[in-house]
């Protein structure tokens, strides 16, 4: 008897020693957690598998208060555990960003083998010897370790030889990712996705390193054929908000590095697909849907709403960010409204439709509001911005620096075109009086914009004069070939002297030297010299001037702060490093043609995003550094290849455009759309290249 | 001390491994074998919970013994162990950060585990131990649990890359390996 309650009352005494203990620590020991944490955890599967990349659950649970999981990161617990988990965290449980994984090898077996291997069948082991047998040094080696990484059956290995990860049992648990030794799968949010740079380890075809804007055109090329238009138009948003835009202006460098046609063929008509699936879209009556990631609450001023804003403004937006745009014009677009002409990009079906949908984001527009006029940088600091980005684009015209270029008739291009324009859209009654008999000197697409449009007016005679010969200027090869078929008459090496007045101070004609092509310069190009006494008059009553602009910087002298900024020679805003786009001030950033002078539209769209990379980089506190390895403005060595061996000849699709008669006599659109069948055919032509491989006719998909 | 110090570790580590020669704490020598870096932890962490709850239940096991009440060993141990594995978590939480965050998410599966309790009974058991041989003797398991764990995962590790059958892939060909390592430590039998 003695025993036993001595037994009893050891125990308790045990007992209630240790309770003591551990209620006194639980006090002394506090540390405060956010009770988020428990509660969060207390929702999960509580399995402790680290399926989800952390620790064990606490740990997760820790992370998804800190916002650094998604409610959604529980692999084990499913729908119901995500609800549950966002409901405790106060927010939808689709709000947090979806983590996919995707591939991007296009064809793991299309490489040569090196070495025939008989080893054990795994990626990683194969890795291991010379990183793997394929002559291509990043592609998928397919033994599949994803495959059998994947908790989730959501991988699998397609018949191309690559892996193909099913998008709605995938839960971007990253272990394919982890798997994969060649790194070919990679598991992204979508603000990772649209942050990415093209990456000189990266799987990108020569068409895509060349893209100033970095598209993925072989993958939307590839959905076009398969028919998923929608999936197309996701896949060039990504990389470039101003599809409809893009499709009818831009001149393509991407088509001059297709491999297709460093043989006797063709380019793939690559721009006139994206215009394809850009204007089925519109014309569905369908808006794809666009997604953005959950508001941060920070705000950016865009100063200048031309490609280089919009597009800068549309990335921020769906990075979470709130940008606002500020623009002196009364409507967006920049140069694409108001200096190219409707004929070429309709303005109130196209433009703005596009416009709409990047503001319906829920970006606001403040227009006709001027920097340097009406608001500051000072006032935007004032009014609590975090970071400021400045795309004012180019809009100052040069002048030529000779006698009577005032007189009355004489223009400048982007004042000409600029004017006319807001006239056009009706937002000025102005009426340019425009003359019989044109003169515009200059050769770029601005010149050509100008002849063009005079034709349209009814002007009887337009000729182009230009210092150089036809091989020398810089204008797209279409609007030159155009302007052609259109009865513009050419003046090459000709040099402006002097404008001739009629004695009541308008213009009577031009003088200008001949010229011949003397000794190559430093670049190449044989320098044009005058031929003394070779002066010519030419009868005109009407002259445009478009030898080029610069970005007109006149508000620098109105705010001391911005005397830091530094700008070049030309009047463009100095950056730190060309790919970041940091400005002298560290908040404020730049791209497009005030940053690089005169350009191209994707060259802006392109800036815009690299911008918005950087002030997001800015805005997290980050250093602001280009993508380790970027590609910016270069190819990846060795992958420009030189042959094309087992690709036959097939014919490139017209471009569909209204006969000459019918468009000079007015504004409608001249290019026209491709046909959903040749659409079909043009996406067939491509080759699917990657660094160092490609479809041959046999194997074509 | 009563036994020599060499020899008390050798047996402790080698010949009596608590894990491959007296098949004590297979589920985490299973289950954090797959990764080095956890395999590591886990030892780390073994190693400072087997040491405290040595000392604490040679206490116990005095004040046990004197009053004739060695039938409740097991019942006070689990008590006493569960109390101080969750009294060091909340002393380092809230002390030394640092080693909370490499320890700290081992100590929890730590609380149940059978190698600790089963090196605390056998210390109970050798009636000739003193204070000092139940301290090493239980570094030496400690040791031996982090050595059999670490050459281990490091097998497993590699064995991940060869050619399995598919109903003998993962755990089973785990055990499998972890039977011919015990083999391999049958040799040391007899030598202390
Ligand atoms: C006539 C012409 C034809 C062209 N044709 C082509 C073509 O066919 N294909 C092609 O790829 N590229 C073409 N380009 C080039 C292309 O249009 C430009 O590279 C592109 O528009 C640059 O975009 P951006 O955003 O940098 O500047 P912009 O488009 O010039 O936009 C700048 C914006 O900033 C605003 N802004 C300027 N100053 C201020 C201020 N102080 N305060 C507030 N807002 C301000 C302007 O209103 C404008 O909206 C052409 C250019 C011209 C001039």
């Amino acid at each position: 008897m003695e025993a036993v309650s001595g037994a009893i009352f050891l125990m308790l005494g045990l007992g209630f020693g240790c309770a003591v203990v551990l209620s006194v620590a639980s006090k002394v020991f506090y540390v405060w957690e956010d009770p988020r944490i428990a509660q969060v955890e207390y929702c999960m599967a509580g399995a402790n598998c680290g399926g989800c990349g952390f620790a064990g659950c606490t740990a997760a649970a820790a992370a998804i208060v800190a916002g650094k999981a998604p409610p959604s990161a529980c692999i084990v617990g499913g729908s119901e555990c995500a609800e549950n988990i966002a409901a405790v965290m106060g927010m939808e449980a689709g709000a947090a960003e979806a983590i996919l994984s995707k591939n991007t090898c296009k064809g793991g077996d299309r490489a040569d083998d090196k070495y025939s291997y008989m080893g054990i069948n795994t990626c990683a082991a194969m890795a291991e010897l010379y990183g793997g047998k394929r002559v291509c040094s990043i592609g998928c080696v397919g033994y599949g370790d994803c495959v059998r990484s994947c908790l989730f059956d959501a991988v699998e290995i397609g018949e191309n030889g690559f892996p193909v990860v099913d998008e709605v049992k995938c839960v971007g648990c990253g272990a394919c990712q982890k798997a994969c030794p060649k790194g070919i799968i990679h598991v992204k949010t979508m603000s990772e996705r649209l942050l990415s740079m093209n990456q000189e380890d990266g799987a990108h075809a020569p068409c895509a390193q060349t893209c100033p804007a970095q598209i993925d055109i072989p993958k939307y090329i590839k959905q076009i054929t398969e028919g998923d238009y929608e999936g197309a138009v996701n896949t060039i948003r990504e990389r470039n908000p101003l599809l409809l835009a893009c499709g009818r202006v831009c001149p393509h460098p991407c088509e001059d590095e297709c491999r297709r046609a460093i043989e006797d063929d063709e380019a793939v008509s690559i721009n006139q697909l994206k215009r394809f699936v850009a204007d089925y879209e519109m014309n569905s009556g369908k808006k794809f849907p666009i997604t953005c990631a959950p508001d941060t609450g920070k705000r950016i001023a865009v100063i200048g709403g031309g490609p280089a804003g919009l597009s800068c403004a549309y990335f921020l937006r769906r990075l979470g960010h709130s940008p606002t745009i500020y623009d002196m014009m009364p409507k967006l677009g920049g140069i694409i409204r108001y200096g190219i002409p409707e004929y070429r990009l309709p303005k109130k079906d196209v433009l703005e439709w596009e416009c709409q949908r990047i503001l319906d984001l829920g970006i606001e527009a403040k227009m006709n509001t001027k920097l340097g006029v009406d608001f500051t940088v000072q006032s935007l600091r004032d009014e609590g911005y975090d970071a400021i980005f400045m795309g004012i684009g180019a809009w100052k015209d040069y002048e030529l620096g000779i006698d009577g270029e005032n007189l009355k008739g004489c223009f400048t291009g982007i004042d000409f075109l600029s004017r006319f324009s807001v006239a056009q859209q009706g937002d000025s009654d102005e009426k340019i009086p425009i003359g019989n008999n044109c003169i515009v000197i200059g050769g770029g697409n601005t010149a050509i914009d100008c002849v063009r449009t005079l034709v349209r007016l009814g002007a009887k005679k337009v000729s182009i004069v230009y210092r150089r010969t036809r091989n020398e200027m810089p204008a797209n090869e279409v609007e030159i070939v155009a302007a052609e078929h259109e009865g513009i008459d050419f003046t090459f090496l000709a040099a402006p002297n002097k404008v001739i007045d009629d004695g009541n101070g308008h213009i009577k004609g031009l003088e200008y030297l001949k010229m011949e092509l003397g000794e190559p310069d430093a670049s190449g190009r044989r320098r044009p010299v005058p031929i003394e006494g070779s002066e010519t008059v030419m009868e005109a009553d009407m002259l445009i001037t478009a030898i080029g602009q610069k970005p007109d910087i006149f508000f620098k002298e109105k705010e001391e702060l911005l005397a830091d900024l530094q700008t070049t020679r030309w009047d463009t805003i100095d950056q730190v490093d060309e790919d970041t786009l940091q400005s002298s001030i560290p908040y404020i950033f730049t791209a497009g043609d005030s940053a690089t002078g005169a350009s191209l539209v994707v060259e802006a769209i392109g800036g815009g995003r690299r911008a918005a990379r950087s002030i997001h980089q800015y805005l997290n506190g980050e250093p602001v550094t280009p993508a380790p390895k970027s590609l910016f403005q270069r190819h990846i060595p060795g992958s420009l290849f030189d042959s094309v061996p087992g690709v036959g000849k097939t014919e490139r699709t017209p471009m569909p455009e209204l006969p000459v008669d019918e468009r000079i006599k007015s504004f409608i659109e001249a290019d026209l759309v491709i046909s959903e069948d040749d659409a079909k055919h043009e996406s067939n032509r491509c080759l699917y290249c990657c660094r160092v491989c490609y479809n041959k006719d046999t194997d074509a998909a | 001390m009563t036994e020599p110090f060499f020899e008390l570790m050798f047996a402790g580590i080698f010949v009596n491994n608590i894990v491959l020669a007296q098949f004590l704490g297979q589920c985490p020598f299973l289950g954090t074998s797959k990764k080095m870096s956890t395999a590591t932890g886990m030892s780390m962490a073994v190693v400072f919970v087997l040491i405290l709850a040595a000392v604490f239940t040679w206490f116990i096991n005095n004040l046990l013994v004197k009053h004739d009440l060695d039938y409740l060993q097991i019942v006070s141990f689990i008590l006493v162990i569960a109390s101080l594995v969750q009294f060091v978590e909340m002393f380092l939480k809230k002390m030394v950060p640092p080693l909370y965050s490499s320890l700290g998410i081992f100590l929890p599966l730590i609380t149940t585990n059978c190698a600790v309790m089963g090196a605390c009974l056998i210390n109970a058991g050798k009636e000739e131990y003193l204070f000092m041989d139940c301290i090493i003797n239980a570094l030496a398991y400690a040791i031996g649990f982090g050595l059999a764990l670490i050459l281990f995962a490091g097998v497993r590790e590699r064995i991940i890359l060869a050619r399995v059958p598919k109903p003998l892939e993962d755990a089973s060909i785990g055990l499998v390996t972890a039977g011919i390592i015990a083999l391999t430590f049958y040799t040391f039998q007899g030598m202390v």
